[in-house]
Formats: structure tokens, C-alpha cells, sequence
């Protein structure tokens, strides 16, 4: 094969790999680097499960080409807490009951994630919109939308506190 | 297989023209990646343009908008000016699957894939859309109806790419609309689609007219008789029903598990009725 080599950043870490040129970012970050947490739901677009973030933009790794992200800054669902402690998304998720079997999860952190990141007071329609790119089979969405709405709620909350905290 | 990302349009074109066995162009990957795993294509050589610096700009002149065949259709929601010159093509491209895709999906992707029933299109012949062609032989310009020739074909040479497309300068009292029929309201593909382009006189009598229709037809279709049948008025219930009528007459559908050639044929007339007066009202136009 013609290898291509690419430097990239993933969740802040540089990281170096080799891959097939045809070889998609999904396949890359499972079977290269380890990170498992994008999942493979269908591989063409339609199911959200292997949402990743690359350069700000939601995207599916599995319409992606590892090669592609020479230079680029992608974070993944791993990169999502801080050390020990759940981003508020992952608190909500599990106070609200927003999953059963979890294969979905993964892409729907990530795909609220870069919703709250560019609205952070986002009304219910919005949340259904943004998500819509995201199959759940087991949880019918309405837990999966409170948890992100409750989400949304708790980081307004803790961004004013600093916001306020500044001041003083 | 090789993965090539040249830093020009000509490094493009070079690449492609030179190429033994299959050779890609590579944008937003949101169709060309799925072809790729269903095995419909096995590529020898992928040139992603997205690191072309023009195919990444979006530059406002006085001829208009010149948007880079690489910019993603959420950039292009996020562009204020450009919405407000051409709501419909920016609705009709933010229409293209979910907030993932539209972190990928190019305009210049969904009129090169050539699909019939792709959103973006009808909105961009109605507006009188062109594309600025590299190739081995130097630059083009060409009407972006012209371009898809067939479903999954394009009129591009080989070495040719789409650098960039050009949407012209809106011209005061004008508007335009797209809208798209779907048995649900995302993640779906166009059964029918209407993209109408008004402008019109002081009076608010229509006196320029450009109406596309998609999915009723292998490539969407420019319908000139569905201008002629409102150029001249001011969409009275009349004009609405001409505009209808020669709609429904240049549809040539399929059927099949999405509509019927009787269902698409009228909603055809509807939509394009429906988008007229929203074209209408966005050009100022009283009712
Ligand atoms: C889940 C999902 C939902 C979708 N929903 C919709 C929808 O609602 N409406 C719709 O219309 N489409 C939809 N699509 C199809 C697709 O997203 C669009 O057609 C999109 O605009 C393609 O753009 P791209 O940049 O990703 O193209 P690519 O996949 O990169 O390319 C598409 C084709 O065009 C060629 N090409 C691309 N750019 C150029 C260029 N500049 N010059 C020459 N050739 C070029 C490629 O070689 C390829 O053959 C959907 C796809 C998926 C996976
Ligand atoms: S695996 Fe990528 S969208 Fe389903
Ligand atoms: S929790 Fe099982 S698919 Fe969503």
C-alpha cells in the first residue's frame, strides 16, 4: 500500500500514524490509536455513532479519511471528561436514564457537546434538530433530550459562576 | 490507492489528467466516501481539494458571490451577507442531511454527484448559478445546469475540477426560494423539489423568472415555460395555475417506493406555486 503519514491532535495529545489511503478516521482512531468510544453503527453517514469533532465542526469519522486530518485538531468522546470528573453531558446522561444498551451514547455526547458549544441555551426543537443526525433503537430520544436540555441548564449555570467569580 | 491534497486548482488538475486507472476528486466525502464502502467505486487515486486555497473562500464582489467548492454547508449557514442575498440556495444546501453531514457536504459535491434529486441544485439553476472549471486545458465557465448530464454523470472532462461556484450579484427587488417535499421533516431524500428565482418592476410585476424542478426528471430540469407563465404578472391565481400546469408538463418521474408519476407530477406544480410566493414576497411583492 501507499502509506500516508500523518501528524494530527487528538483531544489535545499529538499523534503520529501511519494509514491506507482509503482508510477512514473512524478506523483509524479504533483500530490505530485505541480510542474505541466513536462507534461503528452503519460506516455510510446515516447513524451519528462514530460523531467526532474536527477543527469545531461535528462530523462522522466514518465519512472521513484518516488522511485527511494531517494538521487538524480532532476530540472524541474520550476527551469529553476532566480526568476522573463526567462533563456535565455524561452526569445528565446517567441521572436521566439516557441509555440502555449505549452503543449510541458516544455520538450523541459528542454531537450535544458541539451543540452546547455553539448554543448553549438551546430550545427543545433545537436539541431534536441537532441530534437528528444520531440513531437511538432503544430509548425513543425523549430521555436522551432532557438529559442534553438538563445539560445545557447546568453549564449556564457553572459559566456564570465564573463569569461572576471574575468579577469580584 | 494513493490519497493526494494538493495546494492548487492546476496541481489538481494535473494529478487527474495523469492518472492511470480511476482517479477521484474528493470534497466533502459524504457521497464519494459511501460509494467507496458499498465497493460502486475502488478508486486508484483520491485528490482531496478541500487544502486548494480558493476552494475554501468565500469572496463577495461586485459580480456577486464566489463560494469555494470546498466550503462546508454549515459555513455557508453561518454567512450572514450570502443568506441574505440567496435564502433559498442557503436553505436548500442547509437542507442536505444533519448537522454531521453539513459539517462535510459542498455544494459543488452535490451537483458533481448528479443526482437528480440532490437540494442544493434546482435552488442554484434558479439562481442562475455558474461554475468556475479547472482543467488541464485552463479555466471555464459554465451555467451549473450543464453540468449534470445523467444521474451519477457529469459533462467534467477528464483532469477537470469545479474550483469554485458563482452566484450572481442580486439584483434589487429580486428573491428566491427552495422547498422540497419529504414524507418527513429531516434525514430524507427529496421525492420533489422546486427552486424559483423572482425579480420584479416597481409595481411588483414580475419581469425576470427562473423556475428548476428536482427528482422529476434524470437531471433537474430548467423549466422556461414555467417562467414565461408568470413573467409579466403579479402571481394572480392565474399565473399560479399556468405556472402549475407547465410544471406538471415537464415532468418526466420515475416511480417508484417514494412517489408515484402522478403524485410527483402534481406536487410538482405545488411546490413550485408555493416557493413562487415565497420568491415573490421576498422580492418585496405585495398580495
Ligand atoms: C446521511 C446522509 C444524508 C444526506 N442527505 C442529503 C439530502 O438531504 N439532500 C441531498 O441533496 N444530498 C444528501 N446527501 C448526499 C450528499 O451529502 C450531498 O450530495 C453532498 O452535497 C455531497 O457533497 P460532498 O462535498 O460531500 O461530495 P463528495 O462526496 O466529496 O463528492 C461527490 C461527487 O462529486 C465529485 N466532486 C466533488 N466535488 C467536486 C469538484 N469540486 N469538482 C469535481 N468533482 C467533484 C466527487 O468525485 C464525487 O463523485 C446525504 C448524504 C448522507 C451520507
Ligand atoms: S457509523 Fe458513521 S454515521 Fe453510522
Ligand atoms: S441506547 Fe441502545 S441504541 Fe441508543
Amino acid at each position: 500500500m501507499n502509506g500516508v503519514q500523518v501528524s494530527t491532535t487528538v483531544n489535545g495529545d499529538v499523534e503520529e500514524f501511519v494509514c491506507h489511503p482509503g482508510e477512514t478516521l473512524l478506523e483509524v482512531l479504533r483500530n490505530r490509536l485505541g480510542l474505541t468510544g466513536a462507534k461503528e453503527g452503519c460506516g455510510t453517514g446515516d447513524c451519528g455513532a462514530c460523531s467526532v469533532i474536527v477543527d469545531g465542526q461535528l462530523v462522522c469519522s466514518c465519512l472521513v479519511l484518516g488522511a485527511e486530518v494531517e494538521g487538524r485538531k480532532v476530540a472524541t468522546v474520550e476527551g469529553l471528561a476532566d480526568g476522573n470528573r463526567l462533563h456535565p453531558l455524561q452526569d445528565k446522561f446517567l441521572e436521566h436514564a439516557a441509555l440502555q444498551c449505549g452503543i449510541c451514547t458516544p455520538g450523541f455526547l459528542v454531537a450535544a457537546k458541539a451543540l452546547l458549544d455553539d448554543n448553549p441555551d438551546p430550545t427543545e426543537e433545537e436539541i431534536r434538530y441537532a441530534l437528528a443526525g444520531n440513531l437511538c433503537r432503544c430509548t425513543g430520544y425523549d430521555k436522551i433530550v432532557r438529559a442534553v436540555d438538563a445539560a445545557a441548564a447546568e453549564l449556564r449555570k457553572s459559566s456564570k459562576k465564573k463569569a461572576s467569580g471574575r468579577k469580584k | 490507492m494513493r490519497y493526494e491534497a494538493p495546494s492548487s486548482s492546476k496541481e489538481a488538475a494535473k494529478l487527474l489528467a495523469s492518472a492511470k486507472g480511476k482517479a477521484v476528486v474528493l470534497a466533502g466525502g459524504t457521497d464519494l466516501l459511501v460509494r467507496m464502502k458499498s465497493g460502486a467505486v475502488e478508486p486508484d487515486l483520491i485528490v482531496d481539494i478541500k487544502r486548494i486555497g480558493a476552494t475554501q473562500e468565500i469572496k463577495k464582489s461586485g459580480n456577486g458571490f464566489k463560494i469555494g467548492a470546498g466550503v462546508s454547508g454549515a459555513r455557508l449557514g453561518k454567512h450572514r451577507a450570502l443568506k441574505k442575498a440567496w435564502p433559498g440556495v442557503v436553505e436548500a444546501t442547509n437542507l442536505i442531511g444533519s448537522d454531521q453531514i453539513q459539517g462535510r457536504c459542498t455544494m459543488a459535491g452535490n451537483l458533481c454527484n448528479a443526482s437528480p434529486a440532490a437540494d442544493s441544485v434546482p435552488a442554484m439553476v434558479a439562481a442562475n448559478a455558474k461554475a468556475n472549471v479547472v482543467g488541464p486545458g485552463g479555466r471555464r465557465t459554465v451555467a451549473v445546469e450543464k453540468i449534470p448530464t445523467g444521474p451519477g454523470k457529469t459533462s467534467l472532462k477528464k483532469g477537470e475540477i469545479i474550483e469554485s461556484i458563482t452566484l450572481p450579484a442580486k439584483a434589487p427587488r429580486s428573491g428566491d426560494a427552495y422547498l422540497r417535499f419529504i414524507p418527513r421533516t429531516e434525514m430524507d431524500i427529496a421525492v420533489v423539489s422546486a427552486g424559483v428565482n423572482l425579480t420584479l418592476d416597481s409595481k411588483g410585476v414580475v419581469k425576470k423568472a427562473r423556475v428548476a424542478l428536482g427528482a422529476v426528471a434524470p437531471t433537474v430540469l430548467l423549466v422556461e415555460d414555467a417562467a414565461k407563465a408568470i413573467v409579466g404578472t403579479k402571481l394572480d391565481d392565474d399565473a399560479l395555475a399556468a405556472l402549475a400546469a407547465a410544471c406538471e408538463a415537464a415532468c418526466r418521474p420515475i416511480d417508484d417506493m417514494r412517489g408515484t408519476i402522478e403524485f410527483r407530477t402534481e406536487v410538482a406544480g405545488v411546490l413550485a406555486r408555493r416557493a413562487a410566493l415565497t420568491a415573490y414576497e421576498r422580492a418585496g411583492g405585495k398580495k
